[in-house]
């Protein structure tokens, strides 16, 4: 496999506005990868670049082996770009908006009304093929805007936000139009919201603040996380006459902790957080330990992470990128 | 060739379902109208059309920013803005479809307007040649004029600001040189200024049109100027680029 979308370096300023911040990334061919990010991250600027609309302050940026500012036409030509919030004209028909889109990507006359009639079967846009574009509901407009991107089939697709403002079940329908674009066209799809992803993509990359936090696939982040499920106890040391920086060194010590810290919870508890070093299951160690030193325990369970908690971690600013850890 | 006929026509059809465009024609129609009645055909009047191309110039600084101030601003109010360069067209094929496609609005807008020509027939001996290079001055006028308000709604996304814009511009380009000739007093070391606005005014170029001349100067000026707005329209379009 080859990588369709190679990105390096890249970075843009906007003014005095740092939007894109040294990025490096590539996508495989055939791939569909999420670009996920809060708002603001970046995500709309980097594809903006990709699709020759913007310049890159510096770094650079290839699609199908072209560069996307010394061949911008034939990386353009590669390209189904479906941009935020769906740009359309509202004063044109769907099929006939279709048509001309076609004609501007170089479909030839004789093949634009198949192509037309392909993406309108594909993109559930039979019915509103007649319609005014600016009479049509969001869920529609997303639809054009999809069969838009793809009425070149162009080899390389890239989605800005393809589900943002839609309802639940017009969701389950695009990511299920876009699952089935895999092998064929390599999918370089933007969401704020991670479930969204999970429902379309393979893989993700990870941007906040313009810096790319994580790349890999889905599976292998989520294995990355299982290796490394932090126990949570509550325990009480009683009349131990240990102190919570004494019960905290103590858990640390466990075989095969790496970290241990405390919090008090009121009524003489502490609620302990101990998270292993490695792949390892610490819950009878700590409970031998609880036991021997004669401390009392009413809870104790192991945390189950999940991409959500990762996410919102490397939101947060924490510099944890689970998918190098595990490498 | 291809993508700029195609985006053209998309252009033209855009002006025949917009109600602003509709507005704009028929008040042009409307105002040429009462000014052909006026001056032009009335029992007594030489059967021609000398008047109305004169004032023509001035109305048209009216009607042609109305015409033109949705084209760019409105794609990039709307976003589409971004579709249309992300796809496999040049800048440059994008600035000549929207000229084209509201130049050919303009030439559609004047053609009610050679009735007055079959009305002086009927009534009158109109002579021929005068008001053909009349004509002529106003396919060439409103290319200019086209032109300029292209450049205005490349400038802004704000339609009101894009007309604004080109009103302003078309002013002082119309009328600047003989307003000068008249403040400015003729010194020796003026006379040079004077001259250089009095050439690049419009209406230096322009008047010789409905007086049945055709000078290829005259004819030079108007497409060279067109040619020079839609280059600064191309740079506007770029200099996202760099911005
Ligand atoms: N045209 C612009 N001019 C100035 N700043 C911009 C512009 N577009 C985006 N930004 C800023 O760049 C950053 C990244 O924006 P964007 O790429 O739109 O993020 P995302 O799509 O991930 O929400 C934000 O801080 C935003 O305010
Ligand atoms: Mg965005």
């Amino acid at each position: 496999m080859c990588a369709m979308i190679e990105v390096e370096n890249l970075t843009k300023w906007y003014g005095n506005t740092l939007a894109v911040d040294r990025a490096t990334f590539s996508v495989e061919e055939g791939r569909i990868v999420g670009f996920l990010g809060p708002n603001g991250a970046g995500k709309s600027t980097a594809l903006r670049i990709l699709t020759g609309f913007l310049p890159a302050t510096s770094g650079q940026a290839r699609v199908n082996g072209r560069d996307v500012l010394m061949e911008s036409l034939a990386v353009r030509s590669s390209i189904g770009y479906m941009p935020e919030n769906v740009p359309l004209y509202p004063e044109m028909r769907v099929e006939e908006y279709l048509a001309f889109r076609a004609g501007l990507k170089d479909v030839p006359s004789p093949k634009r009304r198949a192509a037309v009639d392909r993406v309108l079967q594909r993109c559930w846009l039979k019915e509103v093929r007649r319609r005014l574009i600016g009479q049509l509901s969001k869920g529609f407009r997303q639809r054009v805007g999809l069969a838009e991107a793809l009425v070149a089939d162009p080899p390389v697709l890239i989605l800005d936000e393809p589900t943002i403002g839609l309802d639940p079940t017009q969701i389950e329908e695009t990511s299920k139009l876009i699952r089935s674009l895999g092998g064929k066209h390599t999918v370089l799809l933007s969401s704020h919201l991670l479930p969204q992803v999970e429902k379309a993509c393979s893989h993700v990359v990870i941007i906040a603040d313009g810096q790319i936090k994580a790349a890999d696939s889905l599976d292998e982040l989520k294995k990355g996380l299982a290796h490394r499920r932090q126990v949570v106890m509550e325990l009480r040391a009683g009349d131990t006459g240990d102190g919570p920086a004494e019960v905290g060194r103590a858990l640390g010590q466990v075989a095969g902790a790496a970290d241990a810290s405390t919090d008090e919870v009121g009524g003489g508890w502490l609620r302990a957080v101990v998270t292993p070093a490695a792949d390892a299951d610490l819950r009878e160690g700590l409970c031998a330990l609880v036991a021997q030193r004669g401390w009392q325990l009413r809870e104790i369970h192991r945390l189950a992470p999940t991409l959500d908690e990762l996410y919102a971690r490397i939101v947060a600013g924490e510099a944890v990128t689970a998918g190098k850890e595990a490498a | 060739m291809g993508k700029v006929l195609l985006l053209t026509r998309r252009e033209i059809s855009a002006y025949f379902v917009s109600p602003i465009a509709y507005v704009a024609m028929a008040l042009f129609l409307v105002i040429a109208g009462i000014f052909f009645a006026l001056a032009d055909f009335r029992p007594g009047a030489p059967a021609g059309m000398r008047s109305i191309f004169d004032i023509m110039m001035f109305i048209l600084i009216f009607i042609i920013p109305i015409v033109t101030m949705r084209s760019l601003s409105e794609e990039q109010r709307s976003g589409t803005i971004e579709t249309l360069l992300t796809a496999p067209v040049t800048d440059i094929q994008v600035v000549v479809a929207k000229f084209l496609g509201s130049w050919i609005f303009y030439l559609a807008m004047l053609a009610p307007t050679l009735i007055y020509v079959v009305l002086l027939a009927a009534f009158g001996n109109p002579e021929y040649g005068p008001v053909a290079s009349g004509y002529l001055g106003l396919v060439l006028l409103g290319a200019l004029y086209v032109s300029i308000g292209l450049l205005a709604s490349s400038l802004t996304e704000n339609q009101v600001i894009a007309a604004v814009t080109a009103f302003a511009i078309l002013i002082v380009l119309a009328m600047l040189g003989p307003w000068i000739a008249t403040v400015v007093p003729s010194r020796w070391w003026i006379i040079g200024v004077r001259a250089i606005v009095q050439q690049a005014t419009v209406r230096t170029h322009y008047q010789d049109f409905s007086q049945g001349v055709v000078d290829l100067v005259h004819v030079i000026y108007f497409v060279a100027l067109t040619a020079y707005a839609l280059f600064l329209t191309v740079k506007v379009l770029e200099s996202r680029r760099w911005r």
